[in-house]
């Protein structure tokens, strides 16, 4: 069985999973549950000056009949008295020496706040603490959240107050809402963090009721943008994982967060370099047991392809991260069409015909035959087809081999290496889409 | 013969008339619409013979757009309401959905169907209105899917159409003979209602015996008469009390409420057709202690969809193949107490105390149609007795060509 012990900058927790910081680690009851049924640790909700919230908080975005594909809110941070936090917080450390026990702060932009809250949450035996700079609504507007983490001055000096007291590690939260997340990444770097965690919400408004036409979630009649979380955001997280995974001045570990729902994306998060994994909205919609099958799914895959431990892993596809300037131009496809397993639906032709480049052929259905097939001249291996066809494996592309040797359009642009042929009807306006059918 | 020892309560027999397709629920509708895959040229669609436009009206249920989706499917299908419960869709559009091939089942279309018109139906939302006055005048023999339809059509267009019908209601078969769980008499002339609704005018009780005459006050005559009577079996005990053709059974059963609608303790069919089916499980659910069909060719010979073999099997309906009706025996005091058959070990008498007769119907003789330009024919009575979806089919082709004729083909609302 493969290992999942990880020390993430020094936090040890007896596998990956993080609970995220929001309402499923709000109290001891709920992540002392959590760490029963199998999580290897928590970041606690937000503790501040406690803050009041409004009714109605979550707006949900569906996609056909599927629930919570995307989800917002419209939250604060914990509505507790930071005592009591606190109080809980070493409840569970003393009760699960361990798991992993994040303290998630966010206090006034002010050095003396700072300094205080750290010393009374290291009091607790936390066993790191994460800095809150990504939260997009309600605390931004006093000067909290990503008011300071869309700032990298900000960033740097808020970490660096913390740093001159903080004796555990500290990982800062990084907000999705900036145009370029290196740089708030390096300033945290600058400032002395131990480690990072990203993303947080994006902005967002979920939807307008069409009867009112209130925003929602709605609140007596009006909604503010809320932060966007959800299996939606995963490819948003990824992204910026890598990039600052991949940034050679940052450097230092990572907790990936961001749609985190299944196994898999556990495994494609470790894959572009994350440390240690936290999920919140899965957990919310279908609470905590879905731990379960994050650890038997990774453990097995990663059984199966004879990884041994999280570090085999750990950044595999970075590398494979490039510029798209340094993709190969003769890397040439052809999309094929297994028409055994054509069912007939002409979705591929279709999404071709109008959206790609014309390359599907349509044959008369009653002719016993195939109904569509690949004009092959055409083709320009896009992947649309084989993303739209519903069969599993039915539309695949294929590797057309050729003699050039791979060239980037940075070296073609210098003059250097040769493009293979392509096919004049990649480019030709006379190819008319009305005279095939 | 009413025979109260073994009658069904009327709790009974509510349930076992009950719609055997139930609607869908809005979660179930939505889930199943988000299945459909939006084929291109649908297979679906091309199987309909009023080529409902299958994926765009499931996309618009997707989307809530359930108004939307009931006009897609009515504007081509007068009868869109009676066709989603009637429809044999296993050899019809969901016999050709392609979804088959992939999760071996198809989309649940005709269900769809209903949840989409049903919404019409409830809301009373009109999604038609008569055309401007043209002042040509159409006369309509036969107030069926077949002649509604052309009706429908031709008030859009503009035209004043009024409508002869023999019997007491409209509706045709779908008031008096689809099987009762499948479509019951008041969705049937709700669906009817709204198409009068238009300004159709509507003669009943009134039985045409010449179109010629027709022709004298009319621009142009539709013909939708149906079929006639049920053929006969031409043995002996035919005319017998206890023995009665499918058609007049299934019409009392329909208009009645159903504790009184006659049925033996053994009840044989003779026939192997949908009608036949039809007729012996209704049989059945009226409480009928065996129900059985007799058929004088094999199981693979018989006429019937299978769906509609295997429902009769469900409800316990019993079977004898290769067994040809030869006569029904008299019990002597008014009713009938056997049938007796040729089997290939000999002859055989099946106990019985009610013969109905399900050997197909034949054609209406009464009513010459003469050849004329000014005169159309569709539905049962053109095509030899096929679906409501054909006849709805037909009276809508008809009224495209009677409206060309009587503008020259210009189109007017
Ligand atoms: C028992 C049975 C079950 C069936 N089940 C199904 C089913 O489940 N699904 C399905 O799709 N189809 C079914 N059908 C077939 C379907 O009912 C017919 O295909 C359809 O009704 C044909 O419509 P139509 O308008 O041509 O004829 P009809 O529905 O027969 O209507 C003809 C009308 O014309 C009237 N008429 C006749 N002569 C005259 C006259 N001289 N003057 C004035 N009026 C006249 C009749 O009274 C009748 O109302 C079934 C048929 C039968 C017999
Ligand atoms: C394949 C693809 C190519 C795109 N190319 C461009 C582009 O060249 N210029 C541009 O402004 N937006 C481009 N976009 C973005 C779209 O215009 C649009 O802003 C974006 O896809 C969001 O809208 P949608 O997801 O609702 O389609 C592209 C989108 C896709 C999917
Ligand atoms: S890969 Fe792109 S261009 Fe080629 S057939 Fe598919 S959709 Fe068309
Ligand atoms: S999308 Fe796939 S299943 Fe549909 S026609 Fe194309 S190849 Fe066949
Ligand atoms: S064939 Fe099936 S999947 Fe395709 S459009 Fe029709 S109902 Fe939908």
């Amino acid at each position: 069985m493969a290992d999942l012990r990880t020390n993430f900058t020094g936090v040890e927790s007896p596998n990956p999973f993080w609970l995220a910081s929001g309402p499923p680690t709000n109290t001891y009851g709920q992540v002392a549950k959590a760490f029963d049924q199998g999580w290897g640790g928590a970041v606690w909700k937000t503790i501040g000056e406690p803050i009041i919230n409004v009714f109605s908080r979550y707006g949900s975005v569906d996609l056909g009949q599927n629930r919570m594909m995307g989800f917002n809110n419209i939250e604060l941070i914990s509505d507790r008295p930071i005592a009591e936090n606190l109080k809980e917080i070493a409840e569970v450390k003393r009760n699960y020496p361990k798991h992993a026990v994040i303290a998630s702060l966010m206090v006034e932009s002010k050095q003396k706040a700072w300094h205080e809250m750290v010393k009374q949450t290291e009091d607790t035996g936390a066993d790191g603490i994460e800095l809150n700079f990504g939260c997009p609504h309600g605390m931004s507007e006093r000067g909290m959240g990503s008011a300071v983490g869309q700032v990298p001055d900000y960033t740097c000096q808020i970490v660096e107050w913390v740093k001159e007291v903080a004796t555990i590690p500290v990982i800062v939260k990084l907000t999705p809402n900036v145009t370029d997340i290196t740089y708030i990444a390096r300033a945290a770097v600058k400032g002395g963090a131990d480690a990072l965690s990203l993303i947080n919400t994006i902005n967002s408004i979920v939807g307008v009721d069409l009867t009112t036409f209130e925003p929602q979630p709605s609140v007596a009649g009006k909604s503010s943008h809320g932060g966007y979380c959800g299996p939606a955001v995963k490819p948003i997280a990824l992204h910026l994982v890598s990039a600052v995974a991949g940034d050679p001045s940052v450097k230092i570990p990572i907790s990936g967060i961001g749609g985190i729902a299944s196994w898999r994306d556990a495994a494609e998060f470790i894959a572009l370099g994350a440390g240690s994994l936290q999920v919140c909205t899965a957990v919310m919609h279908y609470g905590f047991r879905i731990v379960e099958d994050l650890i038997d799914g990774l453990s097995n895959w990663m059984d199966e392809r004879g990884h041994r431990s999280l570090a085999d892993i750990r950044g595999r596809a970075l590398p494979r991260v490039a510029k798209w300037e340094d993709l190969d131009l003769n890397y040439h496809l052809l999309a094929h069409i297994d028409q055994e397993k054509c069912i007939k639906c002409e979705l591929c032709w279709t999404a071709c015909e109008d959206g790609a480049h014309q390359a599907i052929r349509r044959l008369p259905r009653d002719n016993g035959g195939p109904v569509v097939e690949i004009i092959d001249e055409a083709c320009v291996g896009c992947n649309l087809c084989a993303a739209v066809c519903p069969v599993q494996d039915c539309i695949t592309m294929q590797k057309v081999p050729n003699d050039y040797p791979a060239v980037s359009w940075k070296e073609y642009a210098a003059g250097k290496g040769k493009l293979a042929p392509r096919s004049e009807q990649f480019h030709t306006a006379t190819w008319s889409p009305s005279t095939k059918h | 013969m009413p025979q109260p020892e073994f009658r069904l309560s009327d709790e009974q027999l509510e349930r076992n008339f009950a719609d055997i397709a139930p609607p869908l629920t809005t979660d179930a509708a939505l889930l199943e619409a988000n299945q459909c895959l939006f084929c291109h040229d649908a297979p679906c669609t091309i199987a309909c013979p009023t080529h409902i436009d299958v994926p765009a009206f499931i996309k618009k249920i997707a989307t809530g757009n359930l108004r939307g989706s009931a006009r897609v499917i009515l504007e081509v299908n007068p009868f869109g309401h009676s066709c989603a419960r009637a429809c044999p869709v296993e050899v019809l559009c969901e016999g050709a959905c392609v979804l088959n091939d992939r999760d071996e089942q198809p989309i649940k279309i005709a269900l769809l169907q209903r949840h989409a018109t049903d919404y019409v139906l409830e809301h009373k939302v009109k999604l038609f209105k008569a055309g401007k006055p043209t002042g040509k005048r159409v006369a309509i023999v036969g107030a069926g899917p077949a002649g509604l339809s052309c009706a429908r059509n031709l008030r859009i267009m503009g035209h004043a159409v009024t409508v002869f019908e023999s019997r007491s209601q409209p509706g045709g078969l779908n008031t008096y003979g689809i099987a009762e769980y499948k479509l019951k008499a008041d969705v049937a002339l709700a669906e009817v209602q709204d198409i009068l609704d238009l300004g159709v005018e509507l003669k009943t009780g009134v039985t045409i015996e010449s179109i010629d005459q027709l022709l004298t006050q009319y621009d142009a005559v539709f013909v939708g008469v149906g079929l006639g009577n049920t053929k006969k079996l031409g043995i002996p005990g035919e005319d017998l009390p206890g023995v009665l053709d499918a058609i007049t059974f299934i019409e009392h059963l329909k208009t009645h409420p159903y504790r009184e609608t006659d049925v033996g303790r053994h009840v044989v069919v003779i026939g192997a057709g949908n009608t036949a089916i039809d007729a012996v499980t209704q049989a059945k659910r009226l409480g009928a202690a065996a129900a059985t069909i007799v058929y004088r060719r094999s199981e693979a010979d018989m006429p019937c969809y299978h769906y509609e073999y295997e429902l009769a099997k469900r409800d316990g309906c019993g079977f004898r193949f290769q067994a040809a009706p030869q006569r029904i025996i008299s019990n002597g005091s008014g009713g009938v107490s056997g049938l007796e058959v040729r089997t290939d070990g000999g002859s055989e008498t099946i106990p019985c105390d009610m013969v109905i007769v399900a050997i197909g119907q034949g054609p209406r003789e009464a009513l010459k149609i003469p050849e004329h330009p000014k005169v159309f024919v569709g539905g049962d009575c053109a095509n030899g007795g096929a679906e409501i979806v054909n006849a709805a089919a037909d009276g809508v082709a008809a009224a495209k060509r009677i409206h060309e004729m009587l503008t020259g083909g210009d189109a007017n609302g």
